[in-house]
């Protein structure tokens, strides 16, 4: 029996699948159709100080679409909730009241002085709400005013920042980072030294869409003038997965909870976030592209996938790829694969061979026997997965490792050991190998 | 198809224009694929694997680098592909609408060999330079003027291309056309809805305007122009003279209501209004090519109540390709196999039906089984074959046959020296516009050498 409850920081909701801290978590209507749909719980977009913020009139999103407009990537300059605090408390507290088995997260950003948190914290706490996210990622617009990424891109200001809101809160702290910075550990580091209770990451990425050629400006414009947005949706996913690794591997931050998100648009998104130690996923891009309804999919797709696996809970397999992500340094270099196409598969598009061909080894063979058909040379075949990538079909090209003999592109034996460059006799910096 | 041939038909016997509703012909006789919207054609664009020495491209008779063409359109790139398409072959717009891609480049793509599902390469060719020709432009231009001059006999597809590429090349081209109008069977032969909105017309035009290429018309070989004066008056000669003959039923008696398909179907493409166009109740039509088809097809059009192909052979024997047999059964046509023309009934001058026997196959030639059966008919159109009229320049003795053909070698050069041949009228080709318009280029760029060759001398 699958179960797919999850209890983060002691907030427990019926599953893991949060909707982030943005437009869908705008108001009380969307959010209710959100719990209905049947998501774990939300993140109520970024609460902020009176006078309320004013969003533009023109356009706030931008995407890049595949041939049939498939939604590949998304971007947005809309900026946190532009409506009154007292109605966003009051409408979060009846929500809560009326939904006490969801996760209900309230998003902050105020200016950096303690008095201004303090305040709103002291408000918040009042609506029952089950915990708060520092919005410090926000790379749009409140980032010109001193908030969202303009902090958190300052790892002492998050510690910083972290600390007064342990110090003026009961409510479980989780800081939302920004992926605008050079190392995300140091912001993890930096708020977990502030007693920060958990991260959640990605928020959006600086980005410019495009460029309207006839207009010569940004792509989507505000009256012909463009400003860079935060750019999510499926195309930034290897980022966020990258960045969750390094915190969930890192020796200061490891243990430290983590709330992935980042282009999660599917069970199997979320699955992979898990599995690097997410203790829950938090989606927005794919609910503003096909609605709420994704999380009949998601919540069907994780099950059966848990209980083909015997999973019975997410923490039965949370945090199991962790310990496979290395540094290069650590990689075997005693492991030997090679292309191979399989010829009842093959369809014969030669992409295989001409990408090698211009821009890898030199490794396939188009003609055997005076046929179309394309051959890896083993003796060339660096085992690189280009070729693997680019064949329209799935499983057609396959690395095999190679168990014994010789490497018949380096002449060297296949030795069966582990070895790596630390060791390697190239290494100028290498240490003397373990006995 | 979308079309729709479901119509009130006239019931009137005999031949009679006018069978359907007046507002009912433009829809029968509406282009037979719609061209793809713009989304349309990014999605299918996107199927294309942009494969390496793509199979397409070897199998397209005027090496279309097709793989690239399709990548412009995805990239948005509408001229920039159709200038792709027209680099290779200028009649790349009729191509893409009559071209039997299913046996061609469509056949040969990965998709189909993987998923039975072939990239729509002609419609998205149609894309394409439908894009261009709405521009107007003519994206290529002549080279500095040669001095030289070549005639073109014929202002078919085989002649036009040659006329094409040899105004690129710099030189003067005088064209003789017996017609008093230019496209050959793009503008006579092919079916109406295969290129409706006088698109064989608009594509000759837009041919011309390279300029340096002059057409004359009402030039017939060997009745008005001979080949003689031809090559004392020009550089060098290309003939694209089709298959002006057609071969006859041999039947006794000719009762009104038999026809020859192809000048039917002649009329028609000429009609200027289709409702007044004759047709009868009872068609059958005789032969089992593309003529059989498009006959059958375009009478069923018109209204006909029954329409029946004669072959005599087997299904498979049929040189019909297997869509276009599909479409004339789609449309209402029935069609019968292993029979051959025994008489022509007739009352009072008219056709009233016509009598087949039966034949069996015997691996060659069908035999005939004595059996025989009778068709009710009151129009009988015959599609049996065409032929080079070889008396328009001096026969066999002028220029060597090959087949009933014009022979020529691999650069189309006939046994005569300056005189060259391509499209319908040489041997070894497949009949195809596609075939025609390969050998008008590559006719031009022989002659283009052997020009240069000449001047070097």
């Amino acid at each position: 029996m699958v179960d797919l409850r999850t209890e983060f920081l002691g907030i427990k909701s019926p599953n893991p699948f949060w909707l982030a801290s943005a437009p869908p978590t705008d108001r009380e209507t969307n959010v209710v159709r959100a719990l209905k749909a049947g998501w774990g719980g939300v993140v109520w977009k970024t609460l902020g100080e009176d006078p309320h913020i004013i969003n533009v009139n023109g356009a706030r999103y931008g995407a890049i679409h595949g041939p049939d407009r498939r939604l590949l990537g998304f971007n947005n300059i809309e900026l946190i909730t532009d409506r009154p605090l007292d109605i966003n408390l009051q409408e979060i507290k009846k929500v809560k009241r009326d939904w006490p088995d969801r996760a209900i997260v309230v998003s902050l950003m105020v200016p950096c002085e303690e008095s201004n948190w303090k305040n709103i914290l002291a408000r918040v706490e009042e609506t029952e709400a089950d915990g708060i996210e520092l919005n410090f990622g926000c790379p749009h617009g409140m980032s010109e005013r001193g908030m969202g990424s303009a902090v958190g891109q300052v790892p002492e200001y998050i510690e910083m920042v972290a600390r007064w809101c342990k110090a003026h809160t009961r409510m479980p702290v989780i800081v939302k980072l920004t992926p605008n910075i050079t190392d995300i550990r140091y912001p993890a580091r930096a708020a977990r030294k502030g007693g920060a209770d958990a991260v959640s990451l990605i928020n959006t990425i600086s980005s410019i869409m495009g460029v309207d050629l006839d207009r010569m400006a940004p792509s989507p414009h505000v009256d012909g003038k463009g400003t860079h947005g935060g750019y999510c949706g499926p195309a930034v996913k290897p980022i966020a997965l990258c960045m969750v690794a390094e915190i969930a591997r890192d020796r200061e931050t490891s243990g430290l909870p983590i709330s992935a998100i980042g282009g999660i648009t599917t069970w199997r998104d979320a699955a992979e976030f898990i599995a690097m130690g997410a203790g829950t996923v938090q989606v927005c891009t794919a609910a503003m592209t096909y609605g709420f309804k994704i999380i009949d999919e998601m919540i069907s797709g994780l099950k059966t996938w848990m209980l083909a696996k015997g999973y019975e809970t997410i923490e039965d397999f949370r945090g199991r790829a962790v310990g496979n992500v290395t540094d290069w340094q650590y990689l075997n270099l005693n492991y030997v694969v090679k292309a191979r196409i399989d010829q009842d598969l093959c369809i014969k598009c030669g992409r295989c061979h001409i990408v090698c061909e211009d821009t890898s080894h030199q490794a396939i063979a188009t003609v055997v026997n005076g046929k179309r058909q394309f051959v890896v040379k083993d003796e060339e075949c660096v085992g690189c997965n280009l070729c693997v990538e680019v064949c329209p079909v799935e499983d057609c090209i396959t690395l095999v490792p190679l168990t014994e003999g010789v490497d018949p592109r380096t002449g060297e034996p296949i030795r069966s050991g582990y070895a790596n460059w630390t060791t390697h006799p190239n290494n100028p910096m290498r240490v003397a190998a373990a006995e | 198809m979308s079309r729709t041939t479901d119509f009130p038909r006239s019931p009137a016997e005999g031949i009679a224009a006018g069978r359907l509703p007046p507002e009912a012909y433009a829809e029968a006789f509406a282009d037979l694929h719609p061209p793809l919207t713009r989304h349309e054609a990014l999605v299918e664009a996107d199927r294309c694997y942009f494969c390496y020495e793509a199979p397409c491209q070897k199998a397209c008779p005027t090496s279309i680098d097709i793989p690239l063409f399709i990548r412009q359109i995805t990239a948005e790139n509408d001229i920039g592909a159709a200038e792709t398409i027209l680099r290779a072959n200028i009649f790349g717009g009729m191509c893409a609408r009559v071209c039997p891609t299913e046996t061609l480049c469509e056949e040969a793509c990965v998709r189909e060999y993987a998923e039975g599902k072939a990239v729509k390469i002609g419609l998205l060719q149609r894309h394409a330079t439908d894009a261009l020709m709405a521009t107007g432009r003519q994206p290529f231009t002549r080279a500095p003027a040669t001095g030289r001059h070549v005639a073109v006999v014929g202002a078919g597809p085989a002649g036009l291309s040659c006329a094409h590429r040899l105004a690129m090349l710099g030189h003067l081209v005088t064209v003789y056309e017996a017609k008093t109008k230019p496209g050959g069977l793009n503008e006579f032969g092919i079916a109406a809805y295969k290129t409706p909105e006088n698109f064989a017309q608009r594509e000759v035009d837009f041919i011309l305007s390279i300029g340096g290429i002059e057409i004359k018309f009402g030039q017939e070989l060997g009745r008005d122009i001979d080949l003689a004066g031809l090559r004392r008056q020009n550089d060098a000669v290309f003939l694209g003279l089709g298959l002006a003959g057609v071969n006859k039923l041999g039947l006794d008696g000719a009762p009104s209501g038999v026809a020859d398909a192809v000048e039917y179907i002649a009329e028609l493409r000429q009609a200027p209004d289709l409702s007044r166009l004759p047709v009868g109740r009872r068609v059958v039509v005789v032969g089992g090519g593309m003529t059989a088809i498009d006959a059958a097809v375009q009478s069923k059009l018109l209204g006909a109540e029954e329409v029946t192909i004669v072959y005599r052979g087997a299904p498979d024997q049929m040189k019909a390709s297997e869509y276009e047999q599909e479409l004339a059964q789609t449309t209402g046509v029935l069609i019968r196999h292993r029979a051959t023309p025994k008489a022509l009934n007739g009352a009072d001058g008219r056709l009233t039906g016509i009598t087949f026997e039966r034949t069996r196959d015997t691996g060659g030639r069908p035999e005939r089984t004595g059996e025989t059966f009778t068709l009710d008919a009151d129009m009988v159109l015959t599609a049996i074959g065409q032929k080079l009229v070889a008396d328009a320049f001096g026969g066999i003795e002028v220029l060597a046959l090959d087949g009933g053909r014009i022979a020529v070698d691999t650069e189309r050069r006939t046994s005569l020296s300056g005189v060259w041949a391509g499209g319908d009228c040489v041997a070894g080709g497949s009949d195809l516009t596609v075939s025609a318009v390969e050998d008008g280029k590559q006719a031009a760029l022989s002659i283009d050498r052997a020009l240069g060759m000449a001047k070097a001398a």
